[in-house]
């Protein structure tokens, strides 16, 4: 079994990651860039006003960027026969999606957080606001990611199932949004617990609820 | 290769509305094969689904004891990646070496890109996928499809290997195809419902 979950794991981290092989692997984080880039334009130079609702867009952002790479998660393996052949192997779904949710979030999870750091000095966040927002994102992204797995499965061989899973993630995310941005109100701190918290609900749940979701998609 | 045998009692396949066919039995024993015939769109490719598992019957129960391998029109190999590449993955997660490839004519073929390739060779691949995996019960979807006339001969003698082996398979095909002695004929279009 073990080996069996390092073989999916290499193969899901060589076509997620950084210049992995599945397509666009550097488009959410090029996103995520262009939000951060885009909104002191729009709001205009007032460094207070940027400052203060700098780590709300950060959080968007990185929601928004998450979206994108939902349509490389579960439809091309259904396609290509991979999870038949898996089934044949008496491999559960559940142990697969877990695996895969473990690889999408590495794949943006991290590089997200990197990437805060030159979003945040484009918004002049100062140190302390820069420290909540990376705690948050570190305690938000994989309840991002189990999100991103399930709704890709919930949609995978639907017509415009790219566009719905977009439309899927969003009220799924809001809690993490409410939590992980709340942090960031004075005194607010606790929000990053309570972020914790759905995520690891989140991640509790989504091998079960993609795994029952890609047993659908077959029939 | 461990015992097996499979055994499909009164089944009945219903693709939307419309039932495919129905009262269809069969059992097999280790070294046996069957040829499941019949013209396109018939549902060979459902019934062999249903045998793996893949698809639950309308009707009827499939029970079977040993490891399934199937090989039907998607190879199950990464497109973008060197065949050597992608059948390294299912030797992986198989832990098994992919002997059969060249014996399959794949060894020049190792770092070419699986979707560059031709029907015939994403066939060979399948069936290189398919003997490392050493499943005693092989289900083949039109395993002679773009195949050339040497290949054929392969995958026949293949298969007659792999029942003198001990484990047995149904082949839907609806060309004609030389299997091991003894091996039955079900044509599919007696069960129309």
């Amino acid at each position: 079994m073990r080996r069996r979950l390092w073989a999916l794991l290499r193969r899901d981290l060589a076509l997620l990651l950084l210049g992995g092989r599945r397509g666009g692997t550097m488009l959410p984080l090029l996103f995520f860039m262009a939000v951060a880039m885009l909104f002191p334009f729009a709001i205009g130079p007032d460094a207070r006003l940027l400052a203060r609702t700098g780590g709300g867009v950060i959080w968007v952002a990185a929601l928004l960027a998450a979206i994108l790479p939902l349509d490389r998660l579960i439809e091309p393996d259904l396609e290509l026969g991979m999870f038949d052949q898996w089934a044949l192997r008496g491999m559960s779904e559940e142990w697969i999606v877990a695996v895969r949710v473990i690889a999408h979030w590495l794949s943006f999870g991290p590089p997200l957080m990197l990437a805060a750091l030159p979003a945040a000095a484009l918004l002049g966040l100062d140190g302390p606001t820069l420290r909540t927002v990376e705690l948050g994102l570190l305690a938000g992204t994989p309840g991002l990611a189990a999100v991103g797995v399930i709704v890709a499965a919930l949609t995978a061989g639907l017509r415009g199932g790219a566009a719905l899973a977009g439309l899927l993630v969003s009220p799924l995310a809001v809690p993490l949004l409410v939590f992980g941005a709340g942090s960031l109100a004075p005194g607010g701190e606790s929000g990053i617990a309570l972020t914790a918290a759905v995520s690891l609900v989140l991640l509790a749940l989504a091998p079960f609820a993609a795994g029952a979701a890609v047993r659908a998609a077959r029939g | 290769m461990q015992e097996c045998r499979l055994a499909a009692v009164n089944l009945a396949c219903r693709r939307g509305d419309r039932v495919l066919f129905r009262g269809l039995s069969l059992a097999l024993g280790g070294g046996e094969a069957c040829q499941i015939a019949g013209p396109n769109g018939i549902g060979k490719s459902s019934l062999l689904r249903i045998l793996a598992g893949l698809l639950e019957p309308f009707a009827g129960n499939v029970a079977r004891s040993g490891e399934a391998g199937l090989v039907d029109e998607r190879p199950a190999l990464d497109p973008h990646l060197p065949l050597a590449g992608a059948l390294a993955f299912w030797e992986r997660f198989d832990g098994r070496a992919a002997e059969a490839a060249a014996r399959l004519g794949l060894d020049e073929l190792g770092d070419v890109p699986v979707r560059y390739l031709s029907t015939g060779q994403k066939k060979r691949a399948a069936l290189a996928r398919l003997v490392a995996q050493a499943a005693p019960v092989w289900l083949l979807d039109e395993p002679l499809n773009g195949l050339d006339t040497d290949a054929v001969k392969l995958v026949e003698a293949l298969v007659a290997e792999h029942c003198a082996g001990g484990g047995l398979a149904v082949i839907a095909s609806h060309q004609a195809m030389a299997l091991p002695g003894g091996a039955r004929r079900i044509a599919l279009r007696d069960f129309i419902a």
